[in-house]
């Protein structure tokens, strides 16, 4: 085994500082004090492991386990710490989080070599977010901001495991009504229109600039003309859904299906195919990765879509009449909790679609490994 | 801009026919309220008659588009500009917490593109949340943040253009960061035998490369901006803005009300993404390149 030494780096020297500053304002309660004594010796271990050089595997894993139990037992000292947090806490919370901060550093250097940089690249945006929630939770219990104001996430995960009933009505009522429908029948008309102005040339030079145009537009305004024809409930909303997708998919489609290029165009002149031949053969399976493009874009503008226009109107049922109502009860955490329905949905229908993309346009060059 | 040209006569054709189709829609859906009404009030009226009379509702369905014309032409220009009667009030108001968060949010994504592009860490931690977040809903955030706001006594124009900040600075940032990256590595590696420091390669060619996909970004940004404004009005309690216009007019189904409020934003929105368009023309022909 090759000698190991000790190497500087900053995030090292600051959190040694952060540290010191820590012991000196130390709490005069007991409890408090064993926490932060306790959480200075779990800091000192991770200190040591980031400074080891060269750099191995081991010693990231030390330095990861040591900053993550470091973590963990600020998290644990936050019942002591409830809203009374004060230098010494927030000093041994900085410094942990520039330990994390090395490690992400020292992941995202060794990618680059390592067989591993997979698993990297996911275990980094991972740590990311996981900090994030961290910080969240020890700064807004430590310094006791108002539950109103923001509440930690912690109370969020226990109101979501709380209303999970209530979590699927709305899930069922904006998501599988409203988005579902609103989505196919509105990208599908809008593949179908496209088809149709590829076809003749003079609807499709009249419809781009249109399309363009209103990608422009704040198109959402047209909620609360859609409740009054379409009534409270969720037809309105698909109604609103189906304006929006319909102009995205129209533009993506009608670029896609002249992106098939000359060459293969003859080939299948050559071929004695005929119009719809070719369309089904060759020109759309070529515009795929454009409409996936779309197919993309409506994933997000549909659930937005459908979100916002309840705010205009909809039965007692639903997660933009949630997050509206509730906004006004100051019922924050179950805001919180619809808000992260929408993000966790949002998520699985963009990953749902580029996973279907992944199999239907497997032959794109962007796809190649290198 | 040769093709222009080609593409007046079938744009305008299809404007006309929608024209065409809005003035058979707004017969239709208001035919069976306003059959419904002669027959109850005993009014007996001619087939002429009875189309003026369902394009003549006070609160029709289906407002019929001069009806829109006229009440944007009293709104905007018969009324003072500082009324609270008047459309351009409105859209003043949105416009200016439109621009204002425009111009945070392009600050914010720009910055975050260059510590992306100069700090692996970020690039490998961040950008990939930076991705997933436009996955999400993030409209839904927007009353919260109006409430939030509220109770720590910031109110006005910041709250709404807070969240304009946040919709617009997502296509920055992903644009900045292509676009940061897109000279190529022959033009990096002269940049490196000029010996020339990070800062200069830097403002020398990661600047001007960027350019045009910043332009790009920035339309897609100030419409999104603009969506944002207007979604930050709703739960104000409708004190003015178009978003408020909107919201009014639901509550007393002032349908004609909603449709012109409707038209004016889309105005502001065509006027933004011009001022963007002009802007990025004048920049990028004084930076020298080919007029498409």
């Amino acid at each position: 085994m090759s000698t190991f030494r000790l190497k500087a780096n900053w995030q090292a020297l600051a959190a040694i500082a952060l540290s010191v500053i820590s012991l000196f304002a130390m709490p005069d309660q007991d409890p408090g004090r064993i926490a932060i004594i306790a959480i200075l010796a779990n800091l000192l271990i991770a200190i040591i492991a980031s400074l080891i050089n060269p750099v191995t595997r081991l010693s990231i894993w030390a330095l990861g386990l040591a900053t993550h139990v470091t973590a963990f037992a600020l998290l644990i000292a936050l019942s002591s710490f409830e809203g009374t947090a004060g230098w010494s806490y927030f000093a041994a919370l900085a410094a942990c989080w520039l330990m994390a901060w090395r490690l992400v550093t020292l992941l995202s250097n060794g990618s680059e070599h390592s067989s591993a940089s997979r698993l990297n690249g996911l275990l980094i945006p991972a740590l990311f977010g996981l900090w994030l929630l961290i910080l969240w939770e020890a700064i807004v219990r430590g310094a006791g901001i108002p539950f109103v104001l923001l509440p930690p996430p912690s109370a969020i995960g226990a109101k979501i495991l709380t209303s999970v009933p209530l979590l699927a009505a709305d899930f069922r009522q904006t998501v599988l009504k409203a988005v579902l429908f609103g989505f196919v029948v509105g990208s599908g008309a809008g593949l179908l229109v496209a088809i149709l102005a590829d076809r003749y040339k003079f609807l499709a030079n009249g419809l781009l600039p249109i399309g363009n145009m209103v990608s422009a537009l704040p198109i959402i305004g047209i909620a609360p003309i859609m409740v009054i024809w379409f009534g409270f409930d969720w037809q309105s909303k698909a109604a609103v859904v189906i304006v929006m997708t319909f102009f995205p998919m129209l533009v993506n489609t009608i670029a896609g299906l002249s992106a098939s290029g000359n060459m293969e165009r003859d080939l299948m002149r050559t071929y004695g195919s005929g119009y719809w031949a070719s369309l089904f053969k060759l020109r759309l399976p070529a515009a795929m990765p454009f409409v996936f493009n779309a197919l993309k874009i409506n994933s997000t503008l549909a659930m937005i879509g459908a979100i916002v226009s309840e705010f205009f109107g909809t039965p007692v049922v639903g997660m933009g009449f949630r997050i509206s109502t509730e906004v006004g009860r100051m019922n924050l955490d179950m805001v919180w909790a619809e808000i992260a329905l929408a993000a966790v949905v949002g998520s699985l229908f963009y990953g749902a679609l580029a996973l279907l993309e992944r199999f239907t346009t497997f032959w794109h060059p962007s796809y190649r490994r290198p | 801009m040769r093709n222009d040209g080609g593409k007046i006569i079938p744009v305008l054709s299809i404007l006309a026919l929608l024209v065409v189709a809005w003035y058979f829609a707004a017969y239709a859906m208001n035919a069976p309220f306003q059959r419904d009404l002669n027959r109850r009030t005993g009014t007996e009226v001619t087939t002429s008659q009875f189309v003026a009379q369902t394009m003549a509702q006070p609160k029709p369905t289906m407002p019929a588009p001069h009806q829109v014309a006229e009440n944007l032409w009293k709104n905007v220009f018969t009324v003072k500009p500082t009324s609270r009667r008047s459309l351009v009030y409105h859209a003043g108001v949105t416009l200016s917490s439109t621009v204002l968060g425009f111009l945070m949010g392009t600050l914010l994504g720009v910055v975050i593109a260059v510590g992306i592009v100069h700090v692996p860490a970020l690039d490998k931690s961040l950008l990939p949340w930076i991705i997933t977040s436009q996955t999400i809903p993030m409209l839904a955030v927007a009353p919260m943040i109006i409430v939030i706001l509220a109770a720590v006594n910031v109110t006005g124009l910041l709250p709404k253009a807070l969240i304009s900040t946040y919709l617009s600075f997502f296509p920055v940032v992903v644009g900045m960061v292509k676009g940061l990256r897109s000279p190529e590595v022959t033009h990096l590696d002269m940049m490196r035998t000029y010996n020339s420091s990070a800062w200069n390669t830097f403002w020398k060619l990661r600047v001007p490369a960027s350019v045009p996909l910043f332009f790009t970004s920035m339309k897609v940004a100030v419409a999104a901006s603009l969506v944002g404004a207007i979604v930050g009005e709703l739960p104000t309690g409708a004190v003015a803005g178009i978003g408020s216009k909107l919201l009014a007019g639901s509550y007393y189904s002032q349908t004609i009300d909603i449709w012109a409020a409707l038209i004016a934003g889309s105005v502001v929105a065509i006027l933004l993404v011009t001022l963007v368009d002009f802007t990025s023309r004048f920049v990028t022909r004084s930076m020298g390149a080919q007029p498409r």
